[in-house]
C-alpha cells in the first residue's frame, strides 16, 4: 500500500511538472494581457511533432551514451526555440492587431488559431516518415521512441524510479529556476512585473510594453516547447489533439494556483498532477476529466482567485 | 387599401422571408434532389435541411446567452446533450416513462433549463473568461459522465429507439402517400421547421420587451444597468437558463431525428465551438445572423463538404488517403474564418445594427 502511494506520488510529481511548464505560459500571458491564450496547448502539441521529426532526422533512436544525451539536449533547445517562435508569430500576426478590440475578439481568434494549429498537426502527422508510421494514419497517436534506459534506479525495490523520471523533474526544476531568476533579477523581468501590474503606468515609466509582451510570448512558447519534449519522453506518444486536453488541464492548474501568479502556476501544476495520479489509481482513469474539471468548477465558484492569487477583479 | 398594399409589399421580400418560403415548399418540390439524382448524386437535401433547422435552434439559443447577454458560453453542446438524453430517458422502452415525442418535447427544455440554472447560479457572477472555462469544464464533466455511466446511457450506441414524431395516423397516411419512411421524413421536417420558426418568433418578441432590453443593457454595461435598478444576477440567470432550455429543445429534436441519443462525443467541445462559429460568422446578437450562420456553416458541413469529397475523389481517382478527404482540412477553414472575422468584420456577416455600431465606434478621447 505504501509502495503504491509512493509510486503514485512520483507519477503525480512528474505529470505535475509537465502541467506546471504549460501552465506557466498561460499564466504569464494572462498576467500581462488578461487574455486566455487558447492556442497555447496547441503550440505545445506542435512542438511535440517538431521534436519527433527532429528525433527521426537525427536518428536518435539508435544513438547511445554521450551522443544520445548531447543530441537530446539539442532537441530540447530546438523544440523550445520552435515553440517560442511559433508563439511569438501567433501573437504578432493574430492577437496584436486586436489589443484594443473588445475582449471577446482575441479569445475567439485564439480558438481559431487553435483549430488551425490542430489541423497543421494533423497534416504534419501525414509526413511519410517512419516515426509517423509512414504517414498513412495522420490522426492516430504517434509513438515517440523510448530513448532513455528503463532500468530501475532503485535496484530491486517495489517502487520504480527510472532515469526519465529523474530527468523530467530535474530539467523542469532547472528551467523553472531560470525563469524565476529571469523574472525577479533581470531588467526584463522587472519590466514584465511592472506591465502585469499596470500597463499604462509601465508605459509612462518608459517601458516598451510591446517588447515585454513579445518577450512574454517567447518565454511562454519556449516553456511549452520544452514541456512537449519532456512529455513526449515521458508518455512516449504525440498526437494532434494532445494540446486540447493537456492545455485545459494546465489552464486549470494556472487557475488553481491563482492566474497571473508564477509560483502559483507551479504549485497548481504539481497539485493537479498529484490529484490526477491518485484519482486514476483510486477512482479510475476513465473518470479523470470529470474529477479534474469538477475541481476546477468548484474552485472557481468558491475561490476564483486561486490558492496564491490576490482577489482578482475585472478591470473596468 | 390597394395602394397601401402595393406600396409596402416590397418590405416583405427579404432574404429571410424568401428562405422561409423555400424551406416551406422544398419537400413538395425537391428540385435539387431531383437534379442531383439526374446527375447521379444522392443529395437528400430534405434530410440535411432537418439537421440545419435543429442546429438553427441551437445557434439561436446560444445567441440568447452570448449575443444578447454577453455571457461567453463555450459548452452549449452539454445542454444540447442533456435535452437529447432527457428525451431518450423519457421515451425509450428501457425506462418506464414512455412519454412519446410531444411529452419529451415539453419536458426536455425544462430539464435543460434546470441544469442551466444549477450550473449558472453559482458561476454566472464570475468574470467573462472564467465563465468560458467553467462552461467548457462542465461540458467535459458531462461527456465523461455520459460515457462512463454506460448502464444508464447505453454508452456509444446511445439510448434507442427514440420514437418518431407522433401525429394522427390519417395525417401520416396523407403525408406519406402510404410510404412510411417518406411520411416520417416529412413530419420530422415540418416539426423541426415549426419549432425553429416558433423559437425565432418568440425571441423576436422578447427582443423588444423589457427582459430583452435588460439583457442588452447588461451586456453593454453591467454597472450602469445595476444602477438603473436591474438585478444583474437574476437577468444573467434568465438568459442562461433560457438559452439552455432552447438547447434542450434542439437536443430533443436531434435525438428524435436520429432515433437514438447517439454517441456522447456528439455533445463535446468541438460541437460547442461549431455552434459558436455559426453565431460569430453570422453575427452576434442578430437573429438573422444566427440563422444564416447556421445555414451557411452547417449547410457547408452537411451538403457542400460531401460534394467536395466526391469531387476530390473523381479528380484524384484514389481517395483512400485520409488527406484526400476534405474533412481533414475543414478545421483550417473554420479556424481562419474565425480569425479573419474577428479582424475584419467582428460584427459578423449579417450583423445586428446595434452591435455593428458599437464595434465601429471611435474610442473616446481620454
Amino acid at each position: 500500500m505504501l509502495d503504491t502511494l509512493a509510486q503514485q506520488l512520483l507519477l503525480g510529481l512528474t505529470n505535475g511538472m509537465v502541467f506546471a511548464l504549460i501552465a506557466l505560459g498561460y499564466t504569464m500571458v494572462y498576467g500581462i494581457l488578461e487574455f486566455i491564450n487558447f492556442a497555447h496547448g496547441d503550440v505545445f502539441m506542435l512542438s511535440g511533432f517538431f521534436a519527433l521529426t527532429l528525433v527521426s532526422v537525427l536518428g536518435l533512436q539508435d544513438a547511445q551514451g554521450f551522443s544520445l544525451f548531447a543530441q537530446l539536449g539539442l532537441v530540447l533547445v530546438l523544440a523550445s526555440a520552435f515553440g517560442a517562435v511559433v508563439n511569438l508569430l501567433i501573437d504578432r500576426l493574430v492577437y496584436k492587431p486586436l489589443r484594443k478590440a473588445p475582449k471577446l475578439a482575441p479569445l475567439v481568434s485564439a480558438i481559431g488559431v487553435s483549430f488551425v494549429l490542430q489541423n497543421i498537426g494533423l497534416i504534419w502527422g501525414a509526413m511519410p516518415l517512419d516515426v509517423f508510421g509512414g504517414g498513412g494514419q495522420p490522426a492516430a497517436p504517434k509513438s515517440f521512441p523510448a530513448l532513455l534506459p528503463t532500468t530501475n534506479l532503485l535496484g530491486n525495490s517495489a517502487i520504480t524510479l527510472q532515469l526519465k523520471d529523474v530527468l523530467v523533474i530535474g530539467a523542469s526544476l532547472a528551467v523553472m529556476t531560470v525563469l524565476y531568476l529571469l523574472v525577479t533579477r533581470t531588467k526584463l523581468g522587472m519590466a514584465m512585473r511592472a506591465t502585469a501590474q499596470d500597463p499604462q503606468a509601465a508605459r509612462l515609466m518608459g517601458i516598451d510594453v510591446d517588447r515585454v509582451v513579445a518577450a512574454t510570448f517567447l518565454v511562454g512558447g519556449g516553456l511549452a516547447g520544452f514541456a512537449a519534449v519532456v512529455y513526449a519522453l515521458y508518455i512516449n506518444t504525440v498526437y494532434y489533439q494532445m494540446g486540447y486536453q493537456n492545455g485545459l488541464y494546465a489552464f486549470t492548474a494556472a487557475v488553481v494556483g491563482g492566474i497571473g501568479n508564477i509560483p502559483g502556476a507551479v504549485l497548481g501544476g504539481l497539485l493537479l498532477g498529484l490529484v490526477r495520479a491518485f484519482s486514476d489509481q483510486f477512482i479510475g482513469a476513465q473518470w479523470q476529466p470529470a474529477v479534474l474539471f469538477g475541481i476546477l468548477i468548484v474552485l472557481l465558484v468558491f475561490r476564483p482567485s486561486g490558492l496564491l492569487g490576490s482577489t482578482a477583479r475585472e478591470k473596468v | 387599401m390597394g395602394s397601401v398594399l402595393t406600396k409596402n409589399w416590397k418590405q416583405y421580400v427579404t432574404l429571410e422571408s424568401l428562405l422561409l418560403v423555400f424551406a416551406l415548399l422544398y419537400p413538395l418540390f425537391p428540385l435539387f434532389d431531383l437534379a442531383g439524382e439526374a446527375a447521379g448524386l444522392q443529395l437528400h437535401l430534405d434530410q440535411r435541411l432537418v439537421t440545419i433547422f435543429i442546429y438553427g435552434i441551437l445557434v439561436v439559443a446560444l445567441n440568447v446567452q452570448v449575443g444578447y447577454a454577453g455571457l461567453l458560453q463555450l459548452g452549449i453542446a452539454a445542454f444540447f446533450g442533456i435535452g437529447a438524453m432527457a428525451t431518450g430517458v423519457m421515451t425509450v422502452d428501457k425506462y418506464p416513462f414512455h412519454f412519446g415525442f410531444w411529452g419529451a418535447l415539453l419536458c426536455a427544455p425544462f430539464i435543460a433549463a434546470v441544469a442551466g440554472t444549477v450550473i449558472g447560479a453559482p458561476t454566472l457572477r464570475l468574470r467573462g473568461d472564467y465563465l468560458a472555462i467553467v462552461t467548457i469544464g462542465f461540458g467535459e464533466v458531462l461527456r465523461t459522465v455520459l460515457i462512463n455511466l454506460e448502464n444508464i446511457t447505453d454508452g456509444p450506441r446511445g439510448l434507442n429507439p427514440v420514437p418518431d414524431v407522433w401525429i394522427p395516423s390519417w395525417l401520416r397516411d396523407f403525408a406519406g402517400g402510404g410510404d412510411a419512411g417518406e411520411a416520417n421524413l416529412l413530419v420530422m421536417y415540418y416539426t423541426a421547421l415549426l419549432v425553429l420558426v416558433a423559437a425565432v418568433v418568440v425571441l423576436k418578441v422578447i427582443e423588444t420587451t423589457r427582459v430583452g432590453r435588460a439583457f442588452v443593457a447588461l451586456r453593454e454595461d453591467e454597472l450602469a444597468a445595476a444602477c438603473m435598478g436591474l438585478d444583474p444576477g437574476r437577468i444573467k440567470l434568465m438568459a442562461f437558463a433560457g438559452g439552455a432550455a432552447l438547447s434542450g429543445l434542439a437536443g430533443c429534436l436531434y435525438a428524435t431525428n436520429l432515433t437514438t441519443t447517439a454517441d456522447p462525443t456528439n455533445y463535446d467541445f468541438n460541437n460547442s465551438v461549431m455552434v459558436l462559429c455559426c453565431l460569430i460568422i453570422g453575427g452576434l446578437g442578430s437573429l438573422r445572423g444566427a440563422l444564416l450562420g447556421a445555414a451557411m456553416l452547417i449547410g457547408f458541413d452537411n451538403v457542400l463538404s460531401p460534394l467536395l469529397d466526391r469531387a476530390i475523389q473523381v479528380a484524384v481517382g484514389d481517395a483512400s488517403h485520409p488527406l484526400a478527404r476534405f474533412s481533414s482540412w475543414r478545421w483550417f477553414l473554420f479556424g481562419f474564418a474565425l480569425i479573419f472575422m474577428m479582424r475584419l468584420r467582428p460584427e459578423g456577416l449579417f450583423p445586428a445594427r446595434r452591435v455593428a455600431a458599437e464595434l465601429h465606434e471611435e474610442p473616446e478621447e481620454a
